[in-house]
């Protein structure tokens, strides 16, 4: 009896070795706090992170393997699911792509509709964030009043594309169509409306002090690494560098409009917080200065072998007629080339590498997803921080898998 | 955007350090690509970083130009500066008997992604990357999707069920 007794080890001993071993555990991917279908593998110290390692690829479609079966204008509808929150974002990257190696130049009317329908696209997206944000972090009731708002934003998309996720409403050389009558009136009415739920958003999330204590000095990453690490957007702004593409890098007539660019030097969830709230503003203004922008002129450019012609227009003409089955049937040939083009998405820099080789279908097309890259720094963003604090990290980066998988 | 002039300064400095180092250049719709040798990658990456201010690495991509071509795949490094806000583009072309490019994982911590990414779908190998793994397919994945020889639908037969 007591033989058997000595062998045993002491129980405490037991204790112990459990409590200092380390654990692994696997986040996702269907977790509810991952945004998609993303498996983090989590090496715990107790409470605390030592190590992470992200695991994605569950969503992947090989999507740019089919842009190189497409031709260019069938790419389009490709694009609407990548970054499934920012569809008109990842429309206008490509097609500005294409249209810089056809060298179009788009009409006034149409670059400025862009402009709009772009900023109306990125306060529905940083919508999108803010009440999954907020819901992470537990405030459940955030969610609604975001999607209330978002919902009106994708009346209006819808009112003019007709689709609400995927509106596929910028095409190679303009636009699909011109907005619909009224649209101008009900944007406005969403404007009006607009302020009033931002001052509740401040009073409910910016303001709380629950909000504040869960993402002030978490998830900290300095200016030199978010550099290196590639983060763009609101990311890299949280960390005190002032970059913005439409400032810096301008497109689609940016440099022309009013507006700042949020900078805070936090480095921490709380400024990158702060950034996209002040977004949400910057994009306001743009919008109504877009609006009162738009003139009565045409939505496409004067480039018949490259633009569908109108409906009206094939009725009446032959070559009109000619040009719309030539368009479809065969698709238009690009010029050889390669260019990168970089545009401000809601998330960070969103580029399109296109190479053309001068046929009907592109050779290749690479999408350098602003998730993507921002991700890849999660791992040194969540090292020595408490499990807890992961997700709101992940909130803070605003990702998207359907970007980062594509 | 970019100002082509500013950007052949930048290249004629890398010639007056070492003219091994440029290739050659092609300018088109305002864009500058530099064609790199796979050896010297490193070394032109660490001179334009460190005293030319291309801070950031904004894209690394690869590509196939078919079976049949000699040299077969390029990589493309799209360098971005957030001081002088310029562009570069290096283009590092490789054969299909060797495909070897030396990690720029030191240079850029962005770097690993996408040369992970650029190894999965093409199979070009990084030399010294930390962790060269597949990274968008499953470790078990035959073939490299994004080679043109590789069919659109894999070589598995294709079915719903």
């Amino acid at each position: 009896m007591s033989v058997a007794v000595d062998n045993l080890t002491d129980p405490a001993d037991i204790l112990d070795d459990s409590l200092e071993s380390q654990m692994t555990i696997s986040m996702g991917p269907q977790h509810p706090s991952t945004h998609g279908v993303l498996r983090l593998e989590l090496i715990l110290d107790g409470e605390l992170v030592v190590k992470t390692v992200p695991d994605i690829g569950y969503l992947h479609t090989g999507m740019e393997k089919l842009f190189e079966y497409k031709k260019y204008q069938q790419g389009i509808v490709i694009t609407d699911r990548m970054d499934y929150l920012n569809p008109l974002g990842n429309n206008l990257a490509y097609v500005m792509a294409a249209e810089k190696l056809l060298e179009i130049e788009i009409p006034e009317r149409a670059q400025v509709i862009r402009v709009l329908m772009c900023e109306l696209q990125r306060i529905a997206s940083h919508m999108v964030w803010l009440g999954t944000h907020a819901l992470d972090i537990g405030a459940m009731s955030v969610f609604f009043f975001c999607f209330r708002q978002r919902e009106k934003i994708l009346n209006l998309i819808e009112a003019a594309s007709g689709g609400r996720m995927t509106p596929s409403y910028f095409r190679i050389g303009g636009l699909m169509m011109d907005l619909p009558a009224g649209f101008e009136r009900r944007c406005k009415q969403f404007l009006d409306g607009f302020p009033d739920a931002m001052d509740m958003f401040e009073t409910l999330v910016s303001g709380n002090t629950l909000f504040q204590s869960r993402t002030k000095g978490i998830g900290i990453i300095s200016k030199e690494d978010a550099i290196s690490w590639g983060l763009t957007g609101p990311c890299l702004r949280g960390s005190g560098v002032e970059l913005d593409l439409r400032k810096h890098n301008p497109y689609t007539g940016y440099e022309t409009y009013d507006f700042n660019i949020p900078v805070e030097d936090g480095c921490d969830v709380w400024a990158r917080f702060k950034v996209r709230m002040r977004e949400l503003y910057e994009s306001e203004k743009i919008v109504k200065q877009a609006l009162e922008r738009l003139e009565p002129g045409p939505t496409k450019a004067d480039a018949p072998k490259v633009v569908l012609p109108d409906r009206d227009d094939m009725r009446k003409h032959m070559d009109s007629l000619i040009h719309h089955f030539l368009i479809v049937a065969e698709g238009f040939n690009v010029p050889e080339g390669e260019v990168y083009l970089p545009i401000e998405a809601s998330k960070g820099e969103l580029g399109v590498y296109m190479k053309s080789n001068g046929g009907p279908k592109p050779d290749r097309v690479h999408f350098r997803g602003p998730s993507f890259v921002n991700l890849s720094a999660l791992p040194d963003m969540v090292e020595g921080e408490l499990i807890a604090d992961v997700v709101a990290v992940i909130g803070s980066l605003d990702i998207v898998l359907g970007e980062i998988d594509r | 955007m970019a100002d082509l002039k500013a950007l052949n300064g930048f290249v004629d400095k890398l010639k007056s350090e070492n003219p091994d180092w440029v290739v050659d250049t092609v300018e088109a719709l305002g864009e500058l690509t530099v064609f790199v040798d796979a050896k010297n990658i490193v070394a032109v990456c660490e001179i334009l970083k460190d005293q030319h201010d291309f801070d950031m690495l904004a894209d690394l991509c690869g590509g196939d130009r078919g079976p049949e071509d000699d040299p077969r795949f390029e990589i493309n490094y799209h360098l971005f500066s957030t001081i002088h806000y310029h562009r570069l583009r290096l283009k590092v072309l490789l054969s299909e008997d060797e495909p070897n490019v030396p990690t720029v994982t030191g240079i850029w911590k962005t770097a690993d992604w996408h040369e992970r990414e650029t190894y999965d779908l093409l199979g070009v190998i990084f030399d010294d990357h930390p962790d060269l793994r597949r990274i968008l397919l499953p470790s078990d994945f035959d073939g490299h999707a994004l080679r043109k020889d590789y069919p659109l639908r894999g070589y598995e037969p294709y079915s719903l069920t």
